[in-house]
C-alpha cells in the first residue's frame, strides 16, 4: 500500500518530466481613431489571450505528440471571445516518410502581402486583419521526403468555419455575419471529406511548390436573407471548389523574387488570381548592423464577382527595417494601393522588440482610406486603429 | 569505411609532401605553405561524422550588461561539400522552436532556411547576407559556416608563440566578394593544427573582431573542439561568448534529419 501511494505520488512527476510545457499569453489594447459606423461598437478594446503548448516524444523521437491550445477573452466582442485547439496531433516518422494524425496547421506559399496558395487551415479572422492566424484543421497527412522533393497528401474530414466579428466588434460589414447558420454546397455540410496534395522542392536558388485542393472553400460568399425572427441575416455560403496552385521563390543576386498563383473552379466558373513581386535587401546600411528590405508585390484577381475581393488589382509597397540588435527589433511599414480606384488604399505598421527573456512588446497600426462603395475595403473606412500588445512567453 | 580509408591515404600523402617540403624546398612560396597548412588543418578534422551540442551564447555590451541565448546545434559532415547544420533556438523564449537549417558550400553561397513556428512556415533566406549578425551577436552568419579550403586564399606570414604554443600565423583572404571581411589573420598551433585565435579585418582593412578559442577538448581521440569561444568586437567593445555545455559525436544523425520538410518536428 505504501508503495502504491509513493508510486501515485511520483507518477505525475515521472510523466511530467517527459512533457515540455511552454506557450505564451498577451494583453492587447486596441484604440480606434474614429467614431464607429454602427451604434454597438466602441472605440477602445482590451483583450487577452492564453496559448499553452505541450510536447512529448517517444520511440527514439520517431513518435511525438503536440498540443497547442488557444483562448482569447475580448472586452467588447463576444464573437472574438473564443477558444480553439490550434494543434493536437500525433506525428509518426519513418526513414523517408511521416504520418500526421489529428488537428494540425500547415502553411504553403512564399509571398508576403497575400497568401493565395495557403488553403488547408481556415482563417481565424477575428484575431487579426492580416489573416495570418489560423484555426486548427483535423487531418491525416502522409508525407514522403525524396531527392525529387517533398510530397504530402492530405485527407481533411471536417471543415472549420471562418470566424467573424460579432455585433459589438469593429472591422465588420453593416450586418454581422450569422456564423450560426452557414450554408454549404455539399450535402455533407461540414463533414464533406476534402483532400489535397502538395509537392515542394528546392532547385538550387529556386523554391518551387505545386498544390491541388478539392473540397469546401475556406473563403465564403455571403447570402442576405432573413432569419426566423424575419430580421435580415448575412449567412456565409461555403461552395465546393477545385483549386490548383503554384508558388515560387527565387534568389537572384540581391533580389528575392516571389510568386503565387491559383486557378479555382467554383460553382461552374473559373478564375485566376496571382500575387508576385520582389524583396531587395540592403545589408549593413551605412556601415551599421541595420538591414533594410524593400518589398513590392502586385495582386491580381479576375473573378467576375469582386464584391468580396480586396486584392483584385492592387500594389503593395513596403519596407522592413531589421535592427539586428539583442532585442530583435523589427519594423515593417507598408501600403497597399488599389489600381482600379485611386482613392482606395490602406497602410500598416508592425513593430516589435524584446523587453527581456520572457516579455516582448508589439505595436500595430492600420489605416484604411476608401471612398469607393464597390470595393470591400469601404466597410473598414472608419476602422483605423492602433494596437499595443504586451506578450509573455514561458 | 571507404571514406575513412580515402582520407587516411590522402593524409599520408599530404604529410609526406609536407615532410619533403620542410626537408629542403626553400623555394616554396608563402602561398603554397599557407595552403598546405590550411589543408592539413582541414584534413585533421575529417571523419568526425555527426555531432549534437547544447550551447549558450552570452552577449555582452561595452558596459558589461549580458544576455544569454540557448540553442542546440546538430551537425553532419559532408565529405565532398560543406557540412549541414541545424540550429534549434531555445532562448529567448519568443523564438523557441525556431530552427535554422544551413547547407554550407565550399564555393557557392550556402543554402539556408528558417522554420518559423508561429506561422508553421519554412522560409528560404538569402545567405548573401553572410556578413549580417547571427542572432544579434558579434558572430556573423559566415562565422557560423564550416571551414572549407575553397573559401579562402592563404598565405603564411610568420611563426609565433601564442599562449605557450608554437604556431603558424596565416593570412586568409575570403574568395567570396560578399564576405564582410577583407582578410583574417589566424594562429594555428603546430602540434594539432587547431585555430587558436582569429583576427577579422573589415572591408576597409581595419581590425574589426578578435576570436579566441579556449578549453580545447579531445573527442573520439582525434577531434579537438573549443568548448568556449570568445568573439570580441574591437570597434564597439561588445563581445559574444559561445559556451558548449554538452557535445556528443556519433549520435546517429543522417541526411534525412536535415530536411526542410521535417523542421517542424525538430526539438
Amino acid at each position: 500500500m505504501k508503495n502504491l501511494i509513493s508510486l501515485l505520488v511520483f507518477l505525475p512527476t515521472l510523466v511530467l518530466a517527459e512533457v515540455e510545457y511552454s506557450g505564451s499569453a498577451a494583453l492587447e489594447q486596441r484604440y480606434f481613431f474614429q467614431d464607429a459606423l454602427y451604434p454597438q461598437q466602441e472605440r477602445a478594446n482590451l483583450s487577452v489571450y492564453f496559448a499553452p503548448e505541450l510536447y512529448t516524444s517517444f520511440n527514439d523521437g520517431n513518435d511525438s505528440l503536440l498540443f497547442k491550445g488557444f483562448y482569447r477573452f475580448d472586452q467588447q466582442d463576444d464573437a472574438r471571445t473564443h477558444g480553439d485547439i490550434r494543434e493536437l496531433k500525433w506525428i509518426h516518422s519513418g526513414e523517408e516518410w511521416e504520418v500526421q494524425t489529428g488537428i494540425s496547421k500547415v502553411f504553403w506559399g512564399q509571398t508576403e502581402s497575400l497568401h493565395l496558395v495557403d488553403i488547408i487551415n481556415q482563417t481565424d479572422d477575428v484575431e487579426s486583419i492580416d489573416g495570418e492566424d489560423k484555426l486548427g484543421q483535423p487531418m491525416v497527412a502522409f508525407s514522403l521526403f525524396k531527392d525529387w522533393g517533398n510530397t504530402t497528401v492530405f485527407v481533411l474530414p471536417y471543415f472549420r468555419e471562418r470566424t467573424f466579428s460579432g455585433d459589438d466588434g469593429r472591422l465588420r460589414a453593416p450586418l454581422a455575419v450569422d456564423t450560426d447558420n452557414p450554408i454549404y454546397e455539399s450535402e455533407d455540410e461540414e463533414k464533406n471529406i476534402d483532400w489535397a496534395i502538395r509537392w515542394q522542392h528546392t532547385l538550387g536558388d529556386w523554391e518551387v511548390g505545386l498544390s491541388y485542393f478539392d473540397g469546401t472553400s475556406r473563403e465564403p460568399d455571403f447570402v442576405l436573407t432573413t432569419n426566423e425572427l424575419l430580421e435580415p441575416s448575412l449567412r456565409p455560403f461555403y461552395p465546393q471548389i477545385q483549386q490548383a496552385g503554384i508558388d515560387v521563390l527565387a534568389l537572384l543576386g540581391g533580389w528575392t523574387i516571389k510568386f503565387e498563383g491559383i486557378h479555382r473552379n467554383v460553382m461552374e466558373q473559373d478564375f485566376t488570381a496571382f500575387v508576385g513581386g520582389f524583396e531587395y535587401s540592403f545589408v549593413g546600411l551605412f556601415d551599421s548592423a541595420y538591414d533594410v528590405n524593400w518589398l513590392m508585390e502586385y495582386q491580381y484577381d479576375n473573378r467576375e464577382d469582386l464584391s468580396n475581393v480586396v486584392a483584385q488589382n492592387d500594389l503593395m509597397v513596403g519596407s522592413r527595417l531589421v535592427f539586428n540588435d539583442i532585442d530583435g527589433t523589427e519594423i515593417l511599414i507598408g501600403m497597399v494601393q488599389d489600381l482600379d480606384y485611386s482613392n482606395v488604399r490602406s497602410g500598416f505598421i508592425e513593430a516589435s522588440s524584446r523587453i527581456n527573456d520572457n516579455w516582448k512588446w508589439r505595436f500595430d497600426a492600420w489605416m484604411f482610406s476608401s471612398d469607393e462603395p464597390a470595393d470591400p475595403s469601404y466597410l473598414l473606412r472608419r476602422d483605423d486603429y492602433i494596437q499595443l500588445n504586451l506578450e509573455y512567453y514561458f | 569505411m571507404s571514406k575513412y580509408l580515402l582520407s587516411s591515404v590522402t593524409k599520408i600523402a599530404l604529410v609526406f609532401t609536407l615532410m619533403t617540403y620542410s626537408l629542403g624546398c626553400y623555394a616554396q612560396s608563402a602561398q603554397d605553405q599557407g595552403l598546405a597548412i590550411a589543408k592539413e588543418r582541414k584534413l585533421r578534422d575529417m571523419g568526425w561524422g555527426d555531432s549534437t551540442g547544447d550551447m549558450s551564447m552570452i552577449l555582452r555590451n561595452a558596459q558589461g550588461d549580458e544576455v544569454e541565448r540557448k540553442m542546440r546545434l546538430k551537425s553532419l559532415e559532408i565529405t565532398d561539400d560543406g557540412d549541414k547544420g541545424l540550429t534549434i533556438f531555445e532562448q529567448p523564449l519568443d523564438v523557441k522552436g525556431t530552427v535554422f537549417l544551413n547547407f554550407s558550400h565550399a564555393t557557392k553561397p550556402d543554402d539556408q532556411w528558417m522554420y518559423l513556428p508561429k506561422l508553421s512556415k519554412v522560409k528560404r533566406i538569402r545567405s548573401r547576407n553572410k556578413s549580417g549578425p547571427f542572432m544579434g551577436s558579434e558572430f556573423a552568419f559566415e562565422d557560423m559556416s564550416s571551414f572549407e579550403i575553397e573559401k579562402y586564399e592563404f598565405k603564411v606570414l610568420r611563426d609565433e608563440t601564442f599562449e605557450d604554443q608554437d604556431s603558424f600565423v596565416l593570412e586568409q583572404v575570403p574568395t567570396d566578394k560578399d564576405s564582410g571581411y577583407s582578410k583574417q589573420i589566424i594562429w594555428v598551433d603546430k602540434k594539432y593544427y587547431r585555430a587558436l585565435k582569429i583576427e577579422f579585418y573589415d572591408r576597409k582593412g581595419s581590425l574589426l573582431k578578435t576570436l579566441v578559442n579556449y578549453d580545447f577538448t579531445l573527442y573520439l581521440n582525434k577531434y579537438w573542439r573549443a568548448l568556449r569561444v570568445e568573439m570580441y568586437n574591437e570597434q564597439n567593445g561588445k563581445s559574444t561568448e559561445l559556451v558548449t555545455h554538452q557535445l556528443d559525436f556519433n549520435t546517429g544523425l543522417t541526411d534525412r534529419d536535415f530536411n526542410k520538410g521535417t523542421l517542424k518536428n525538430v526539438r
